[in-house]
C-alpha cells in the first residue's frame, strides 16, 4: 500500500491562472500508472469540474516517456498460484471510469504526449480533447504483446480515426504509430520538436482561456455526441444546444463585440 | 406572461402557474428530493388543485437538475412493521395521481431512483434531460418497489429489462431509456425544464376535452383487453361530436385556419 505522500509524488498537480496542470511523474517505471495515481487523476478531474478557479487541465508526463501503461504490480495477486485475474473488474473499476471522466468533463482536457504511450497510457493520451505532441511520441497498442485486445476506449477512438484496417493492423502488430503519422490520420492535433512541446501545448491552451466558457463546454458535449447519432438526430442536437448558447450573456458579447469591431471578453455567463 | 403565480421558495413543493400550465417542482435539494410521506401528501395535493382548476390545461412534474427524485425518504421506512404499513394508509396516496384527468408532463433530469422513477412513471409522459438517470434499486436495501416499479416499469420497457433493473437494481440513463421508449424526449439538461414546459404548453394550447379523452384512450392500453379498450376508443371518439371544439378545429381545417378551442 502506497501512502497518500507518495501517491501525491507520482501524480503532481497544480493549479495556476485558470489551468490544472497534472503530471505524470514515475520516470523511473515509464510513468505506469498505479491505483493510487489513478485514483488521485480522478479526484483532481472530478474536483477540477467544479472548480470555477479551473477552466482548462492539462495532462502531461515527467521524463522520456509519456505513459507506459497500466503498472502490473496491482495485479500482481491476481497472478499468484495458478489465479487469473478479473480484468473486466479492473477496467470498470478503475480504467473505464477515468476515461469516461475525460470524455464526458465538460472542461477541455489538452495532453502534451512527450514520448511512448502504450497500452492504456495510449488510451489515457487519446481520451483527452486535443493532444499535443513532442516529436518523439509515439502510440503503441502494446496489449497484443501480452495476449490481451485493446481496452479503455482506445478500439472506439482508433477505428474512428485510422479507419477499421489500419486500427486492426496496429492492434495486432503493436507496432508504434509515430507522431507525424498519428497527426496524418487525425489521432492528434500538432506535432512540434520535443524542447517546444511546452510551449505549443501553452499556446493551445491560451486560445482555450480565450473562448467563451459554455460555448467551449456546449461544443464538447456536442461533438462527442455527434460519434454515436444519426444526423438528423444531431441537426436536432445542434439546434438544442444552440437555444441554450444563444440566451446566454456570452452570445451577446460576441455579437455586440463583433458589430463594434472589438475583441471579446468572454465571461462565462 | 398571464397569471404568474409565485412560489413560496422555501416550502419543500413549489406550486405556480405559468398561463394555462400548473408547474409542480420538487424542493428539497439538500435530500435529492427524496419523497417523504409530507413531499408526497403536497404533490398529490397540488396535482388535484389544479386538475380542479378550469385555467389549468396541463400539469408539469419537476425536480432539480441535480435529482427528479432520488428515492423513498428511508428513515420514515426503515422502523417501520407490516402492521404500519398496512394500516398508516401512506402508500394509497399514489393511487390518487392516477385519477388526475389532465395530462402530466414529468421533467427528469438527474436521479430518478426507486419512488422517485416510481413518481415519472405515473406521470402520463417525461420529457428527460441528458443527465437523468432511472432505476428501481429497491433490492438493494431488503425490498421492491411498492408505488408501481413493478407494474409500470414491465409495461414501458418490457419484462426482460424490467426484470433486470428490479432483480439487479441496475440503472438506466437517458439515452437508453429513451430508445425503449421510457422516456418521450431527451434534451440538454440546461434546457429540460422548458421543453417539459413547451410540451405541456403545446398540449394546453389543444382542444381540452379531445385532451382529457386521448389520455383516458392511451391509459387504458395499459390495463385492459384490446376489445374492450378499443370499444372503449370509439365511445370516446363518438363522444367528442358532442363538442363545439370538434366542430371548429374541422372547420377551422376546411378553411385553412388556426383553430380557436374553447373547451367546450
Amino acid at each position: 500500500m502506497m501512502t497518500e505522500t507518495a501517491a501525491a509524488q507520482d501524480l503532481l498537480q497544480s493549479t495556476k491562472d485558470g489551468v490544472l496542470s497534472l503530471t505524470l511523474n514515475r520516470p523511473q517505471v515509464l510513468n505506469a500508472l498505479t491505483h493510487p495515481m489513478l485514483e488521485t487523476l480522478m479526484a483532481s478531474l472530478k474536483k477540477a469540474e467544479k472548480d470555477a478557479a479551473v477552466r482548462v487541465v492539462v495532462l502531461s508526463a515527467a521524463g522520456r516517456a509519456f505513459c507506459a501503461g497500466a503498472d502490473l504490480g496491482d495485479l500482481k495477486k491476481g497472478y499468484e498460484a495458478g489465479n487469473a485475474p478479473s480484468l473486466g473488474t479492473e477496467l470498470r473499476g478503475w480504467f473505464n471510469p477515468l476515461i469516461a471522466q475525460i470524455r464526458s468533463m465538460e472542461k477541455p482536457v489538452v495532453c502534451a504526449v512527450n514520448g511512448i504511450a502504450a497500452g492504456a497510457g495510449a488510451s489515457l493520451a487519446l481520451a483527452c480533447d486535443i493532444k499535443i505532441c513532442g516529436e518523439k511520441a509515439k502510440f503503441m497498442l502494446a496489449f497484443v504483446q501480452v495476449g490481451l485486445a485493446p481496452d479503455s476506449g482506445i478500439s472506439h477512438s482508433i477505428v474512428r480515426t485510422m479507419g477499421l484496417s489500419k486500427a486492426l493492423e496496429h492492434a495486432w502488430t503493436a507496432r508504434g504509430i509515430h507522431a507525424d503519422q498519428a497527426l496524418a490520420c487525425g489521432l492528434v492535433n500538432q506535432v512540434v520538436p520535443a524542447e517546444e512541446l511546452e510551449k505549443a501545448t501553452h499556446r493551445q491552451v491560451e486560445a482555450l482561456l480565450k473562448a467563451p466558457p459554455r460555448a467551449v463546454a456546449l461544443t464538447k458535449r456536442l461533438l462527442n455526441r455527434a460519434q454515436s447519432t444519426t444526423f438528423e438526430e444531431q441537426m436536432e442536437y445542434e439546434a438544442q444546444i444552440q437555444e441554450v448558447l444563444g440566451k446566454t450573456k456570452d452570445h451577446l458579447e460576441g455579437v455586440t463585440a463583433f458589430l463594434e469591431g472589438r475583441p471579446p471578453a468572454f465571461k462565462g455567463e | 406572461m398571464p397569471s404568474a403565480k409565485a412560489a413560496d421558495p422555501k416550502s419543500e413543493v413549489l406550486v405556480e402557474t405559468r398561463g394555462a400550465v400548473g408547474l409542480v417542482r420538487l424542493n428539497r435539494p439538500e435530500v435529492l428530493n427524496a419523497l417523504s410521506y409530507s413531499v408526497m401528501e403536497k404533490v398529490v395535493e397540488a396535482l388535484e388543485a389544479f386538475d380542479r382548476d378550469d385555467a389549468i390545461r396541463c400539469i408539469v412534474l419537476a425536480g432539480s437538475a441535480k435529482a427528479f427524485a432520488a428515492g423513498a425518504d428511508i428513515k420514515e421506512l426503515e422502523g417501520a412493521k407490516i402492521h404500519d404499513m398496512v394500516y398508516n394508509q401512506q402508500m394509497p396516496r399514489w393511487d390518487r395521481i392516477r385519477r388526475v384527468q389532465k395530462p402530466i408532463v414529468a421533467a427528469v433530469s438527474g436521479f430518478a431512483l426507486g419512488g422517485g422513477c416510481e413518481l415519472a412513471m405515473a406521470c402520463d409522459l417525461i420529457v428527460a434531460s441528458e443527465t437523468a438517470v432511472f432505476g428501481q434499486p429497491e433490492i438493494n436495501i431488503g425490498v421492491m418497489p411498492g408505488a408501481g416499479g413493478t407494474q409500470r416499469l414491465t409495461r414501458a420497457v418490457g419484462k426482460a429489462v424490467a426484470m433486470d433493473m428490479v432483480l439487479t437494481g441496475r440503472r438506466m440513463a437517458a439515452q437508453e431509456a429513451l430508445q425503449r421508449g421510457l422516456v418521450a424526449r431527451v434534451v440538454p439538461v440546461e434546457a429540460f425544464l422548458d421543453e417539459a414546459m413547451a410540451v405541456a404548453q403545446a398540449i394546453a394550447a389543444k382542444p381540452p376535452i379531445a385532451v382529457l379523452m386521448a389520455k383516458d384512450g392511451v391509459s387504458r392500453a395499459l390495463d385492459t383487453s384490446l376489445e374492450t379498450a378499443l370499444s372503449y376508443e370509439r365511445k370516446l371518439f363518438y363522444l367528442l361530436f358532442g363538442t363545439e371544439d370538434q366542430k371548429e378545429g374541422m372547420a377551422a381545417f376546411r378553411e385553412k385556419r388556426k383553430p380557436s378551442f374553447k373547451g367546450k
